[in-house]
């Protein structure tokens, strides 16, 4: 079996989010950017799987500036088999919105026959938490989203989801799109002697015009604004200090 | 947050000192220098970074002969450890990956920014390792090279004793023949760093010990590996006697050990014997810009957590218009704690900026440069000393700003000022560094590294003309050289009195190379203006230099007068005269 794993690359979470003095988004411009991090968790899962046997190949994608290049030879590093990269956009702080991403997946789908998609759930630039629902739909796939577990057996996959109300297990039929969530695995770090091995895996460039997907956005962002700053906060001595201070709060 | 500015570690790095260029033609690539310093960061972040406090408050304990330290403290080592970051120290065929060590140090920077005592764990194996690459016969380099660059066996450095810290000659260690040529060791070890834990496997001491019967003092010294286990897994009688409780590195265990109470203690001769204080030199460059990068990340990491406090504490007002109702301003506003941050930014970067051209050196060297290896040794006790010294006083500038907080252990900076404050001390103290400096690099070859030196600063002003900062460093050794000169002279009249302002010396050509440090990184911020645009960032660099020439730099006069006339006050001041 083939793992397709799409991966984006977005601002670091350990980076400072400065708001565009414009409002019209983040600045992008100089900002250190990474793998989103529950790509990173559906990344490693599907190294899992081929490292237990259940998957031979793993291929990553990447949609955006072609600097998401570097996002996947951080996947090819931490152990993907070859990465495909579709160019759809100049200018880093243009977002290509999940249907756009997801028509695209679904021709690379097309392309490649994979037997298992495994995404993250969302990315933590947007928080869309729409393209493997996208992609389920354009595939006519099954999807089982939030994954915190995830076991393949033979023609179906048991997958527990994290759900408001606790942890719900379900088995859908193969092929099947995945999202995955926070606590599904830990990812590995992309070793040295692995990251130099991932300068000779393959990386084919590809355009969204090669799928014809036209990626001009259908939405428009009106305003974008920094969370209003957090108020100093105190030291209590005690938990009984605590609890005072909370319920005077009307916390509790 | 992180603990360092990585937006300047990439501007050193790739602007200031070009790696690229340095790394054509190799495997390597801009891509992969980035996902190892994404890779150093990442671990940094999830495994250094949190445990500073952790490991400052619980110092190693001694239970049962061993020395225990926090399970996190191990997970973290084994996490640095599994992503190679120890095997990248060690040339490929001795199973390491050989990278530029620039690259090697500029992840090491990542993490003692991070959590220095960690980071101390890694760097002493590749120190150890090292010996072994260059003098260990390939038998030893299977048995002890390839485990330590598999992060398996660690390293230690078994120099000190109690009696023999700065004076080496004076060691007592003995080794004695063995019918089948290996030795048997006996003596007591302190201060060593690692010299027991429970991350590794195995533990190889580096030992220096003295054959009987070689000649007296330092040519009488030999270099042993000593493991703490045998090859079968039996305890080589390495005992540890007990753990020193420091002031600040608390995650590294630093260790009194008795070698062969029970006579059981064998060693193998590394090289030749008498030889082994001249392979130790060898390695100390290498150990010495290590030490002065890292007292650079103290000094880096006090600066970033100040910044951001600067930043967000608001305290008083502007004194132009005290309306007290007015809200009060973030401290960063007031003209005091800009001067608190420029200064320790003024140091730090440049700090970085010199060990950056030192590795940079080291990786000339190795590919056979010629020019590199002088200017190596001359720049050695300055990389080494400088940020101990001054990055220690931005750490103390730290603390400043965060006023009362900054005096708590709840904040960060005090541990780093404690954790600083080693790198005056160890590889060789700030006292020993002058001595290095004055009486043997800058002397020696009729003073040819001294000149190579002068000339090398000398071009990078010819190449830099319209620099407002051209005139000032070029005033500045024309001060040096003549001060140079009749020192060393002075030193041929009475090497006593010619070492006694040794240590001021050192000062005064450390703020000499820093200036030119300076000079380097705002010619690079002008490369980099005139391709990308101006930005902040890039300011913020000329300011930085202009704060350093008017504030430090000027010190140099008074500090040349002070050596020009090599005065004899503190000499002269008899024991029993205090
Ligand atoms: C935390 C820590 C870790 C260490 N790790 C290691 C390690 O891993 N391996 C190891 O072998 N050692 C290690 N050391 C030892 C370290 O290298 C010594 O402390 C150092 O060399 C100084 O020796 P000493 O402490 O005996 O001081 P001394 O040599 O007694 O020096 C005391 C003072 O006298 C001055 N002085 C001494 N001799 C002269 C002289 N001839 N002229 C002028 N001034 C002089 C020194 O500059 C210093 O200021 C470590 C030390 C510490 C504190
Ligand atoms: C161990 C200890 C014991 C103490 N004991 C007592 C005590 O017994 N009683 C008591 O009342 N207090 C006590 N203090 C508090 C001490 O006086 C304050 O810490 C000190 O006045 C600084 O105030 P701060 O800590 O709020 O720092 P801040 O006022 O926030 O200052 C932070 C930094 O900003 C600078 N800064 C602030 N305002 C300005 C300005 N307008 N212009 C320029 N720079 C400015 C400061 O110089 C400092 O560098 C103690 C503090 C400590 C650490």
């Amino acid at each position: 079996m083939k793992v397709l794993v799409p991966v984006k690359r977005v601002i670091d979470y350990n980076v400072k989010v400065r708001v565009k003095a414009d409002g019209s988004g983040v600045d992008l411009a100089n900002v250190k950017m990474s793998m989103n991090p529950f790509d990173e968790i559906a990344v490693e899962e599907a190294i899992r799987l081929k490292e237990a046997g259940k998957a031979e190949e793993v291929v990553a994608v990447s949609i955006g500036v072609k600097q998401a290049q570097e996002t996947l030879r951080t996947a090819l590093a931490m152990g993907a088999d070859r990465a495909i990269l579709v160019v759809a956009a100049d200018d880093v702080h243009q977002d290509i919105e999940p249907l756009a991403v997801a028509k695209i997946l679904k021709a690379v789908i097309d392309e490649e026959q994979p037997g298992l998609v495994l995404a993250g759930k969302q990315a933590i630039d947007n928080d869309m938490n729409a393209t493997g629902q996208m992609l389920s739909a354009l595939l006519g796939w099954s999807q089982a989203t939030f994954a915190s577990k995830l076991d393949i057996e033979g023609d179906h996959a048991v997958v527990t989801r994290e759900v408001d109300g606790g942890l719900q297990t379900i088995k859908v039929t193969m092929p099947t799109i995945v999202t995955v969530d926070l606590r599904l695995n830990e990812p590995r770090y992309a070793s040295l002697p692995n990251i130099m091995k991932a300068k000779k895996k393959p990386l084919d460039e590809k355009t969204a015009a090669d799928y014809g997907v036209d990626v001009t956005p259908r939405l428009e962002v009106v305003k974008t604004e920094e969370p209003a700053a957090r108020e100093a906060g105190i030291k209590v001595g005690s938990v009984d200090e605590l609890v005072e201070k909370l319920k005077e709060a009307g916390a509790v | 947050m992180r603990a360092y500015d990585r937006d300047d570690l990439l501007f050193q790095l790739f602007e200031v000192a070009q790696l690229e260029d340095q790394i054509a033609g190799t495997d390597l690539d801009r891509e992969a220098v980035m996902g190892i310093l994404d890779t150093a960061d990442q671990i940094a972040t999830d495994h250094f970074l949190p445990h500073g406090k952790l490991l400052d408050e619980n110092d190693p304990e001694f239970v049962d002969g061993r020395a225990v330290i926090p399970d996190e403290a191990i997970a973290a080592v084994r996490e640095q450890v599994e992503a190679g970051f120890i095997g990248s120290g060690f040339a490929p065929e001795s199973g390491g990956m050989g990278l530029p060590e620039t690259v090697h140090q500029a992840a090491a920077f990542i993490f003692s920014a991070s959590n220095i005592s960690l980071a101390g764990y890694g760097l002493l194996t590749v120190g150890a390792g090292r010996l072994i690459q260059s003098f260990g016969t390939e038998d030893q380099k299977k048995r002890y090279l390839e485990p330590m660059a598999e992060g398996r066996f660690f390293g230690t450095m078994c120099l000190s004793e109690p009696q023999a810290g700065s004076s080496l000659s004076d060691i007592t260690t003995r080794a004695e023949p063995m019918e089948d040529g290996r030795y048997a060791i006996s003596g007591r070890k302190m201060w060593i760093s690692g010299g027991e834990q429970e991350i590794s496997e195995n533990i190889v001491h580096m030992v220096l010990a003295k054959i009987p019967g070689g000649p007296p003092g330092v040519k009488g010294i030999s270099l042993f590996i000593v493991p703490k286990r045998n090859a079968d897994g039996t305890p080589n009688d390495v005992t540890l006697a007990g753990l020193n409780h420091k002031m600040g590195y608390r995650g590294t265990t630093n260790c009194a050990l008795n070698f062969g109470e029970k006579g059981a203690c064998v060693g193998e001769l590394l090289g030749e014997p008498h030889k082994g204080l001249s392979y130790m030199f060898q390695m100390m460059n290498e150990a010495r810009i290590g030490v002065g990068m890292g007292a650079t990340a103290l000094g880096q990491a006090g600066y970033q957590a100040s910044l951001a406090y600067a930043r967000e504490r608001p305290q008083g007002r502007s004194p132009a218009g005290k309306d007290p109702v007015s809200p009060q301003l973030p401290i960063i506003e007031h003209a005091d704690i800009r001067r608190l941050l420029l200064a320790q930014k003024a140091a730090v970067e440049a700090a970085l900026a010199l060990s950056i051209y030192c590795t940079s050196l080291v990786d000339r060297e190795r590919k056979g440069d010629e020019a590199a290896g002088p200017l190596l040794e001359i720049l050695t006790p300055v990389t080494k000393s400088w940020p101990s010294e001054f990055c220690l006083e931005a750490n103390k500038h730290a603390i400043q700003i965060l006023g009362g907080a900054g005096y708590t252990r709840d904040y960060p900076v005090e541990r780093y000022y404690r954790d600083n404050r080693l790198n005056h001390i160890h590889e060789g103290t700030h006292g020993i560094q002058g001595m290095d400096l004055l009486g043997r690099k800058v002397v020696m070859g009729g003073g040819a590294a001294f000149k190579g030196l002068m000339s090398t600063i000398r071009a990078d002003i010819a190449a830099a003309a319209d620099s407002e900062f051209a005139q000032p460093l070029s005033d500045a050794l024309d001060r040096m050289e003549p001060v140079t000169l009749h020192l060393a002279g002075e030193l041929m009249k009475d090497p006593t009195r010619g070492l006694a302002n040794a240590t001021l010396y050192l000062d005064c050509m450390g703020h000499v190379v820093m200036a030119w440090m300076w000079l380097r990184l705002t010619e690079a911020a002008k490369r980099v203006a005139s391709r990308d645009g101006d930005t902040a960032f890039l300011r913020g660099k000329h300011q930085a230099a202009r704060y350093f020439y008017a504030r430090e730099l000027v010190r140099t006069e008074g500090w040349a007068k002070t050596l020009s006339a090599n005065d004899q006050t503190a000499f002269d001041m008899a024991a029993d005269w205090f």
